[in-house]
Protein backbone atom coordinates (compact mmCIF):
# COMPACT_ATOMS: atom_id res chain seq x y z
CA UNK A 1 0.00 0.00 0.00
CA UNK A 2 1.34 3.55 -0.76
CA UNK A 3 2.00 5.28 1.77
CA UNK A 4 0.25 9.03 1.47
CA UNK A 5 -0.35 10.35 4.89
CA UNK A 6 2.10 13.41 5.92
CA UNK A 7 2.64 13.17 10.09
CA UNK A 8 5.79 13.58 11.79
CA UNK A 9 7.95 11.60 12.19
CA UNK A 10 7.15 8.34 14.45
CA UNK A 11 9.51 8.12 17.36
CA UNK A 12 9.81 5.13 20.12
CA UNK A 13 10.12 6.38 23.87
CA UNK A 14 13.65 5.33 24.90
CA UNK A 15 14.03 3.10 27.99
CA UNK A 16 12.75 5.12 30.47
CA UNK A 17 8.97 4.94 31.94
CA UNK A 18 6.52 7.78 31.04
CA UNK A 19 4.72 10.05 33.76
CA UNK A 20 1.85 7.69 33.83
CA UNK A 21 3.70 4.76 33.73
CA UNK A 22 5.32 6.20 37.05
CA UNK A 23 1.76 7.44 38.28
CA UNK A 24 0.59 3.82 37.83
CA UNK A 25 3.55 2.15 39.65
CA UNK A 26 3.19 4.47 42.37
CA UNK A 27 -0.74 4.53 42.98
CA UNK A 28 -0.31 0.55 42.96
CA UNK A 29 2.51 0.14 45.22
CA UNK A 30 0.57 2.80 47.61
CA UNK A 31 -2.57 0.84 47.59
CA UNK A 32 -0.51 -2.49 48.48
CA UNK A 33 1.41 -0.86 50.59
CA UNK A 34 -1.24 0.38 52.73
CA UNK A 35 -2.98 -2.81 52.44
CA UNK A 36 -6.15 -1.72 50.53
CA UNK A 37 -5.55 -4.49 47.42
CA UNK A 38 -3.17 -7.41 47.48
CA UNK A 39 -0.76 -8.50 44.75
CA UNK A 40 -2.47 -11.51 44.79
CA UNK A 41 -5.78 -9.72 43.78
CA UNK A 42 -3.77 -7.73 40.60
CA UNK A 43 -2.28 -10.87 39.50
CA UNK A 44 -6.00 -12.62 39.35
CA UNK A 45 -7.24 -9.96 37.84
CA UNK A 46 -4.55 -10.42 35.31
CA UNK A 47 -5.22 -14.41 34.82
CA UNK A 48 -9.27 -13.04 34.36
CA UNK A 49 -8.37 -11.13 31.58
CA UNK A 50 -6.06 -13.38 29.92
CA UNK A 51 -8.52 -16.33 29.92
CA UNK A 52 -10.31 -14.44 27.59
CA UNK A 53 -9.54 -13.67 23.74
CA UNK A 54 -11.07 -13.40 20.19
CA UNK A 55 -11.46 -17.44 19.88
CA UNK A 56 -14.42 -16.20 22.78
CA UNK A 57 -16.03 -13.38 20.16
CA UNK A 58 -15.52 -16.07 17.43
CA UNK A 59 -17.79 -18.62 18.91
CA UNK A 60 -20.49 -16.44 19.14
CA UNK A 61 -20.46 -15.09 16.16
CA UNK A 62 -20.32 -18.82 14.62
CA UNK A 63 -22.95 -19.49 16.79
CA UNK A 64 -25.14 -16.40 14.89
CA UNK A 65 -24.37 -17.59 11.90
CA UNK A 66 -25.63 -20.54 12.77
CA UNK A 67 -28.53 -20.18 14.59
CA UNK A 68 -31.19 -17.59 14.02
CA UNK A 69 -32.61 -17.89 17.16
CA UNK A 70 -29.30 -16.98 19.06
CA UNK A 71 -28.69 -14.42 16.65
CA UNK A 72 -32.13 -12.86 17.84
CA UNK A 73 -31.09 -12.87 21.35
CA UNK A 74 -27.12 -12.00 21.07
CA UNK A 75 -29.00 -8.80 19.29
CA UNK A 76 -31.43 -8.15 21.61
CA UNK A 77 -28.87 -8.60 24.78
CA UNK A 78 -25.62 -9.65 24.04
CA UNK A 79 -24.04 -9.89 27.18
CA UNK A 80 -26.95 -12.62 28.30
CA UNK A 81 -26.24 -14.26 24.93
CA UNK A 82 -23.13 -14.26 25.56
CA UNK A 83 -23.42 -15.64 29.14
CA UNK A 84 -25.44 -18.20 27.66
CA UNK A 85 -22.69 -19.66 26.17
CA UNK A 86 -21.07 -19.42 28.82
CA UNK A 87 -18.75 -16.34 28.87
CA UNK A 88 -19.44 -14.77 31.66
CA UNK A 89 -18.67 -10.36 32.37
CA UNK A 90 -16.92 -9.77 35.51
CA UNK A 91 -17.90 -6.22 35.19
CA UNK A 92 -21.24 -3.97 34.78
CA UNK A 93 -20.29 -3.43 31.07
CA UNK A 94 -23.25 -4.28 28.93
CA UNK A 95 -22.75 -5.60 25.20
CA UNK A 96 -24.42 -3.85 22.04
CA UNK A 97 -23.79 -6.65 19.42
CA UNK A 98 -23.94 -4.39 15.78
CA UNK A 99 -24.96 -6.80 12.24
CA UNK A 100 -23.16 -5.71 9.90
CA UNK A 101 -25.25 -6.01 6.32
CA UNK A 102 -25.53 -5.37 2.93
CA UNK A 103 -26.30 -1.54 3.71
CA UNK A 104 -24.48 -1.19 7.25
CA UNK A 105 -20.50 -1.68 7.55
CA UNK A 106 -20.10 -0.96 11.36
CA UNK A 107 -16.80 -0.03 13.21
CA UNK A 108 -15.98 0.13 16.86
CA UNK A 109 -13.82 2.57 18.69
CA UNK A 110 -13.67 4.28 22.04
CA UNK A 111 -11.82 8.01 21.07
CA UNK A 112 -12.07 8.71 25.18
CA UNK A 113 -9.77 5.80 26.72
CA UNK A 114 -9.91 1.61 25.28
CA UNK A 115 -13.41 0.71 25.99
CA UNK A 116 -13.48 -2.60 24.26
CA UNK A 117 -15.30 -5.78 24.99
CA UNK A 118 -13.21 -7.38 27.13
CA UNK A 119 -15.02 -10.41 28.48
CA UNK A 120 -15.31 -11.92 24.45
CA UNK A 121 -12.63 -10.07 22.89
CA UNK A 122 -9.83 -9.85 25.45
CA UNK A 123 -7.30 -7.15 25.82
CA UNK A 124 -7.22 -4.82 22.87
CA UNK A 125 -5.05 -4.59 20.08
CA UNK A 126 -1.96 -1.13 20.62
CA UNK A 127 -3.59 0.76 17.47
CA UNK A 128 -6.73 0.45 19.09
CA UNK A 129 -5.78 2.81 22.32
CA UNK A 130 -3.27 4.97 20.41
CA UNK A 131 -4.78 8.19 19.49
CA UNK A 132 -4.41 7.71 16.01
CA UNK A 133 -6.65 5.78 15.70
CA UNK A 134 -9.27 6.70 18.28
CA UNK A 135 -9.16 10.11 16.44
CA UNK A 136 -9.54 9.11 13.12
CA UNK A 137 -11.81 6.37 13.24
CA UNK A 138 -14.80 9.03 14.27
CA UNK A 139 -13.26 12.01 11.77
CA UNK A 140 -12.41 9.82 8.46
CA UNK A 141 -13.35 6.00 8.93
CA UNK A 142 -12.82 5.47 5.03
CA UNK A 143 -9.84 6.28 5.09
CA UNK A 144 -9.00 4.35 8.11
CA UNK A 145 -10.63 1.39 7.14
CA UNK A 146 -8.74 1.97 3.45
CA UNK A 147 -5.40 1.59 5.82
CA UNK A 148 -6.40 -1.70 6.64
CA UNK A 149 -7.22 -2.59 3.48
CA UNK A 150 -11.42 -2.37 3.90
CA UNK A 151 -13.07 -0.32 0.76
CA UNK A 152 -16.93 -0.16 1.56
CA UNK A 153 -18.58 0.78 -1.07
CA UNK A 154 -20.19 4.48 -1.19
CA UNK A 155 -23.34 2.67 -1.26
CA UNK A 156 -22.84 1.45 1.71
CA UNK A 157 -23.65 3.27 5.29
CA UNK A 158 -20.00 3.13 7.26
CA UNK A 159 -21.32 3.47 11.18
CA UNK A 160 -18.96 4.00 14.21
CA UNK A 161 -20.23 3.78 17.36
CA UNK A 162 -18.07 5.47 19.98
CA UNK A 163 -17.88 3.71 23.93
CA UNK A 164 -18.40 6.10 26.43
CA UNK A 165 -19.39 4.69 29.44
CA UNK A 166 -20.79 1.70 30.53
CA UNK A 167 -21.72 -0.05 26.84
CA UNK A 168 -18.94 -2.12 24.63
CA UNK A 169 -20.07 -3.09 21.24
CA UNK A 170 -19.08 -6.29 18.84
CA UNK A 171 -19.49 -6.15 15.74
CA UNK A 172 -21.44 -9.33 13.81
CA UNK A 173 -19.70 -9.54 10.34
CA UNK A 174 -21.40 -10.82 7.28
CA UNK A 175 -21.11 -14.55 7.12
CA UNK A 176 -18.65 -15.30 3.88
CA UNK A 177 -20.86 -16.96 0.99
CA UNK A 178 -20.08 -20.66 0.21
CA UNK A 179 -20.21 -21.46 3.60
CA UNK A 180 -23.55 -22.86 3.99
CA UNK A 181 -23.15 -26.49 5.50
CA UNK A 182 -19.89 -25.52 7.59
CA UNK A 183 -19.67 -26.75 11.42
CA UNK A 184 -19.64 -23.99 14.44
CA UNK A 185 -15.99 -24.49 14.59
CA UNK A 186 -15.29 -24.17 11.16
CA UNK A 187 -17.09 -20.53 11.06
CA UNK A 188 -15.28 -19.79 14.05
CA UNK A 189 -11.95 -20.43 12.66
CA UNK A 190 -12.76 -17.72 9.55
CA UNK A 191 -13.96 -14.98 12.50
CA UNK A 192 -11.07 -12.53 13.62
CA UNK A 193 -10.33 -9.85 16.11
CA UNK A 194 -10.28 -7.10 13.64
CA UNK A 195 -13.53 -8.81 11.71
CA UNK A 196 -15.35 -8.66 15.50
CA UNK A 197 -14.12 -4.53 15.61
CA UNK A 198 -14.76 -3.67 12.08
CA UNK A 199 -12.04 -2.42 10.63
CA UNK A 200 -12.17 -5.54 8.04
CA UNK A 201 -14.62 -8.03 6.43
CA UNK A 202 -14.46 -11.79 6.22
CA UNK A 203 -13.81 -13.09 2.65
CA UNK A 204 -14.53 -17.16 1.69
CA UNK A 205 -11.54 -19.05 2.12
CA UNK A 206 -11.22 -22.60 0.78
CA UNK A 207 -12.59 -25.21 3.52
CA UNK A 208 -10.07 -26.64 5.47
CA UNK A 209 -9.86 -30.29 4.99
CA UNK A 210 -10.77 -32.03 8.66
CA UNK B 1 -39.80 -6.82 30.88
CA UNK B 2 -40.64 -3.27 30.90
CA UNK B 3 -44.22 -2.42 31.50
CA UNK B 4 -46.37 0.58 31.48
CA UNK B 5 -47.66 2.22 35.10
CA UNK B 6 -50.93 2.24 35.89
CA UNK B 7 -52.14 5.75 35.86
CA UNK B 8 -52.38 6.54 39.46
CA UNK B 9 -48.83 5.64 39.71
CA UNK B 10 -46.45 8.59 40.28
CA UNK B 11 -42.84 8.20 38.72
CA UNK B 12 -39.70 9.51 40.46
CA UNK B 13 -37.68 11.89 39.50
CA UNK B 14 -35.23 10.29 36.34
CA UNK B 15 -37.19 7.21 36.63
CA UNK B 16 -39.34 7.23 33.01
CA UNK B 17 -36.96 8.30 30.37
CA UNK B 18 -37.42 12.10 29.63
CA UNK B 19 -36.64 11.05 25.65
CA UNK B 20 -37.87 8.57 23.52
CA UNK B 21 -36.68 7.06 19.97
CA UNK B 22 -36.98 9.32 17.25
CA UNK B 23 -36.60 12.60 19.48
CA UNK B 24 -34.28 14.85 18.46
CA UNK B 25 -31.91 16.50 20.81
CA UNK B 26 -29.52 18.88 21.76
CA UNK B 27 -26.11 17.28 23.60
CA UNK B 28 -25.50 19.87 25.81
CA UNK B 29 -22.16 22.08 25.29
CA UNK B 30 -20.84 22.25 28.79
CA UNK B 31 -17.40 22.22 29.47
CA UNK B 32 -17.11 21.25 33.35
CA UNK B 33 -13.26 20.68 34.74
CA UNK B 34 -12.68 17.42 35.04
CA UNK B 35 -13.06 13.84 33.39
CA UNK B 36 -16.46 13.31 31.67
CA UNK B 37 -17.64 10.80 29.73
CA UNK B 38 -19.13 13.03 26.83
CA UNK B 39 -16.92 13.57 23.90
CA UNK B 40 -15.81 17.14 22.84
CA UNK B 41 -16.14 16.29 19.53
CA UNK B 42 -20.65 15.72 19.78
CA UNK B 43 -20.90 18.52 22.40
CA UNK B 44 -23.18 21.62 21.30
CA UNK B 45 -24.36 18.79 18.85
CA UNK B 46 -27.84 17.96 17.54
CA UNK B 47 -28.77 14.28 17.65
CA UNK B 48 -31.48 11.71 17.13
CA UNK B 49 -32.77 9.21 20.31
CA UNK B 50 -32.58 5.83 18.62
CA UNK B 51 -33.01 4.12 21.70
CA UNK B 52 -33.44 4.66 25.53
CA UNK B 53 -30.62 1.99 27.24
CA UNK B 54 -32.53 0.42 29.86
CA UNK B 55 -32.12 -0.63 32.91
CA UNK B 56 -31.38 2.95 34.48
CA UNK B 57 -27.65 3.21 35.42
CA UNK B 58 -25.43 4.85 37.82
CA UNK B 59 -24.77 8.54 37.48
CA UNK B 60 -20.98 7.25 37.00
CA UNK B 61 -19.92 10.90 36.61
CA UNK B 62 -20.79 12.33 39.92
CA UNK B 63 -19.43 9.16 41.22
CA UNK B 64 -16.46 9.37 39.69
CA UNK B 65 -16.04 12.25 42.23
CA UNK B 66 -17.39 10.41 44.98
CA UNK B 67 -20.38 12.60 45.59
CA UNK B 68 -23.04 10.54 44.14
CA UNK B 69 -26.07 9.90 46.15
CA UNK B 70 -27.45 6.71 44.30
CA UNK B 71 -28.78 8.77 40.96
CA UNK B 72 -30.02 6.80 38.11
CA UNK B 73 -30.61 7.93 35.37
CA UNK B 74 -31.21 6.24 31.45
CA UNK B 75 -28.21 6.34 28.77
CA UNK B 76 -29.34 7.11 25.40
CA UNK B 77 -27.99 5.68 21.96
CA UNK B 78 -27.89 8.63 19.75
CA UNK B 79 -27.34 8.98 15.99
CA UNK B 80 -25.42 11.95 14.51
CA UNK B 81 -24.78 12.01 10.54
CA UNK B 82 -20.82 12.35 9.99
CA UNK B 83 -21.76 14.79 8.00
CA UNK B 84 -22.54 17.30 10.65
CA UNK B 85 -20.02 16.44 12.93
CA UNK B 86 -17.35 17.34 10.01
CA UNK B 87 -17.47 19.78 7.79
CA UNK B 88 -16.36 18.80 4.44
CA UNK B 89 -16.85 15.09 5.67
CA UNK B 90 -15.25 12.85 2.44
CA UNK B 91 -17.33 10.30 2.76
CA UNK B 92 -20.58 9.02 1.92
CA UNK B 93 -23.61 10.79 3.12
CA UNK B 94 -25.30 8.25 4.91
CA UNK B 95 -22.47 7.68 7.46
CA UNK B 96 -22.99 8.29 11.12
CA UNK B 97 -21.98 7.93 14.47
CA UNK B 98 -23.87 5.99 17.03
CA UNK B 99 -22.84 6.91 21.17
CA UNK B 100 -24.10 6.74 24.21
CA UNK B 101 -24.73 9.62 26.22
CA UNK B 102 -26.19 10.16 29.52
CA UNK B 103 -29.56 11.72 30.46
CA UNK B 104 -28.48 14.80 32.22
CA UNK B 105 -26.17 15.69 29.07
CA UNK B 106 -29.16 15.96 26.85
CA UNK B 107 -31.50 19.27 26.03
CA UNK B 108 -34.52 19.36 24.28
CA UNK B 109 -34.25 20.82 20.81
CA UNK B 110 -35.69 24.55 20.46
Amino acid sequence: MTHTNDHTPITVPDGAPGYYEVMETAMRELLAEKGLIQPAEIRRQIEVLDSRGPQLGAKVVARAWSDPGFRERLLANGRAACEELGISFYDDTGLIVLENTEQVHNLIVCTLCSCYPRPVLGLPPDWYKQKPYRARAVKEPRSVLGEFGTIISPDVEVRVSDSTSQLRYLVLPLRPVGTEDWSDDELASLVTRDAMIGVCTIEAQERKVQ
Amino acid sequence: MKTTPLPAIVSAAGEAPLFKPGDTVIISSRFPVGHYRVPRYIRGKKCVIEAVIEPRALNNEEEGFGRNAGQRRHYYRVAIPLTDLWPGYAGAAADGLRIEVYETWLEVAK
